[in-house]
């Protein structure tokens, strides 16, 4: 086993497959020598070249476009958009091309591309930089989304995108890129697809999904010592979601918080909420909670950004209400 | 490149097919004989011809929504794309598309989309993809002028060029986007001018001259097959119903029409050949037949084939 950094297990990730498969290939703004905005791709270049690290002109929606043409003529392209607030700009080529070829085809064609993006707040960088987007995409059919919080997941869920022969997006959290976590030294896959219950427990289940995650376990750790058994599940991939594992595990503690970064309304936990409210109803003791961003855009100043972030308090305060 | 005798009766008979494939469909529809929207390419059959004939079977094209030409130059059964038209289960891909978009990897047609543009973008990527494969193979892709508006066309153009991309980019130029003519839709006179301005080489022909769009086309794919980069080809045309055959063209007035009419890329080039007795009035006649019979045949096929089942609608939303 090795410490690595989230940023570092996404480059080895990307590395080893690149490596793997000579037609895995990067493309995004700046992601060559200069690494990329967030340095995930940091010393690629060295060892690939630049033409399987490519660095584009400032326009996303021919990135991903060309991504997508690349991938239905036999190439894996992984394309890199800077901050998952620009993911509007290629919401076409996402929605209407790269989801909808296989199925316009028949089965002939496939997009195997993994659209990477970093999400989220906390770093200060305002409206356009911070939002979390997974609710946006959830409703796609076509693609799939993975979300995850750990080293240990984002190299092994990276590895199992690209080798995944359709479009995946990949949203990396911001704030977990310094964090730190163990990995084995041999190679390891991450089926895409498959929650992974962090903590077990037995008095309430938390879906924390991404950087919600790591809050929710500091939390749980919290309240252990109150005598309150949490379980923390982390989804990590959205599309597919594991609903056997989550309820499964609502019916072992009969209550049930979801909780995310993006904002609250028609956000990824509406639609586990849903899920959960048809296929768990039975187990169920008490109402759903979901716990949010609130309905706004990111605020820029410090105390109002740590506002809107939900807090390891909030999260508290919602599993205690929970338990009445 | 110079076409034999034999090729060349071939182009006239696929300009020849294209319209009556085209008035076929309208008339169909008119009587609402099938489900499918017609965009009809009347009168710009030559560029689809030209641009399309002698790539090589691995060369990919994706066809503008007009250019239905395109596909029956590349290999797609007449049947098939009237099987398509009607929605049936023998149509491409089941008809879970409608046949303006249809792909055939086997015969190097990629898929579209409806959203003008966006293929563009797609159409860049596949070229950097051939590239990176080190293959010779090129990418047409045609559009019209409307296109050029999106901002995808300026992507696209500046991505292939800067990374001296195989795709050549065919613009027909009919003068109208539906209902909005060139003048109002942009700033320059032709959509060469914006290509040039991004470094993209640039040629104008006579959309309606099916050898000058054949000739320009095939010195872009050498460039491109030598890797020299992209080239737009823009073909002045004319449009000569509306933009749908739901479109009463009420916007323009019946005598600008007519005078469009009067220059018919089919028969200009029945014309050119029979004067070189290339063709004669018994072979023309032949074809004609020739062509009639296998647009009956495809009506025939499509109206006896049956549709996919309901459930059908349900299956490869994702890859294995």
């Amino acid at each position: 086993m090795k410490e690595i950094t989230y940023r570092e297990a996404i480059r080895e990730a990307l590395a080893e497959e690149m490596r793997r498969d000579e037609k895995v290939f990067l493309l995004g703004e700046d992601i060559a020598n200069y690494g990329g905005s967030f340095k995930v791709t940091l010393g690629l270049v060295e060892e690939f070249g630049t033409n399987r690290v490519k660095d584009t002109p400032l326009a996303e929606s021919v990135i991903v476009g060309a991504a997508v043409g690349a991938a239905m003529i036999g190439m894996r392209p992984v394309p890199e958009i800077m901050f998952a607030d620009f993911m509007v700009l290629v919401m076409d080529h996402i929605v209407n091309n790269a989801a909808k070829m296989t199925y316009m085809s028949d089965g002939e064609v496939s997009v195997p591309m993994v659209l990477r993006a970093a999400q989220g707040a906390g770093s200060g960088s305002g409206a356009h930089h911070c939002q979390s987007v997974e609710g946006w995409l959830m409703n796609i059919p076509g693609i799939k989304i993975v979300l995850p919080s750990t080293p240990y997941d984002a190299k092994g869920l990276m590895k199992a995108a690209i080798r995944d022969n359709n479009p995946v997006v990949f949203l990396e959290h911001k704030m977990l890129y310094a964090t730190k976590g163990m990995i084995p030294e041999e190679e390891y896959v991450i089926e895409l697809g498959k929650a992974d219950v962090k903590r077990e427990g037995s008095d309430v289940t938390v879906i924390a999904i991404s950087a919600m995650a790591p809050k929710a376990l500091k939390v749980a750790e919290v309240l252990a010592k109150e005598g309150i058994s949490v379980e923390v599940i982390d989804p990590r991939t959205l599309k597919p979601l594991d609903t056997e594992t989550l309820v499964k595990s609502v019916a072992k503690t009969k209550r049930a918080l979801i909780v995310h970064e993006a904002c609250l309304t028609g956000g990824p936990g509406a639609e586990i909420a849903a899920i959960l409210a048809k296929e768990a109803f039975d187990y169920l003791d008490a109402p759903i909670t979901r716990i949010g961003a609130p309905d706004t855009p990111v605020p820029f100043s410090p105390p109002m950004e740590k506002f809107f972030i939900p807090s390891e308090q909030r999260i508290m305060q919602g599993i205690k209400d929970l338990l009445g | 490149m110079k076409l034999t005798n034999e090729e060349l009766i071939e182009m006239y008979r696929l300009l020849l097919l294209t319209r009556k494939n085209d008035e076929r469909i309208n008339e169909i529809y008119a009587r609402k004989g099938l489900p499918e929207l017609p965009h009809s390419c009347m009168g710009e059959e030559a560029i689809a011809v030209g641009c399309t004939y002698k790539l090589r079977q691995d060369d990919y094209i994706i066809p503008s929504l007009r250019a239905r030409g395109m596909f029956l130059v590349k290999g797609i059964p007449t049947k098939v794309m009237m099987a398509g038209a009607y929605g049936k289960r023998t149509g491409p891909a089941r008809s879970l598309s409608t046949s303006h978009h249809m792909g055939d990897v086997s015969k190097g047609v990629m898929i579209g989309t409806g959203l003008i543009g966006s293929s563009l973008a797609v159409a860049t990527g596949a070229a950097l993809g051939l590239k990176d494969m080190g293959k010779d193979t090129v990418f047409v892709i045609s559009f019209g002028d409307g296109a050029s508006s999106q901002g995808d066309f300026y992507e696209s153009l500046n991505l292939a060029v800067i990374w001296k991309l195989p795709v050549i980019f065919v613009c027909e130029n009919n003068g109208y986007a539906i209902s909005t003519t060139t003048a109002r839709q942009m700033g320059v006179e032709n959509v060469a001018d914006k290509a040039t301005g991004l470094g993209v080489p640039a040629v104008i022909v006579d959309g309606n001259d099916v050898m000058a769009v054949f000739e320009a086309t095939q010195e872009a794919v050498a460039r491109a097959r030598k890797g020299e980069g992209p080239t737009l080809v823009e073909c002045k045309t004319n449009r000569w119903r509306g933009h749908s055959e739901n479109d009463r063209d009420a916007y323009r007035n019946s005598a600008e029409v007519e005078a469009m009419q009067r220059d018919c890329c089919v028969t200009r080039f029945e014309k050119h050949l029979l004067e070189k007795g290339i063709l004669t009035p018994t072979l023309a006649a032949e074809i004609m037949q020739s062509v009639a019979q296998e647009i009956d045949e495809a009506v025939k096929f499509a109206e006896e084939s049956p549709f996919p089942a309901p459930e059908e609608a349900l299956r490869h939303v994702y890859a294995d």
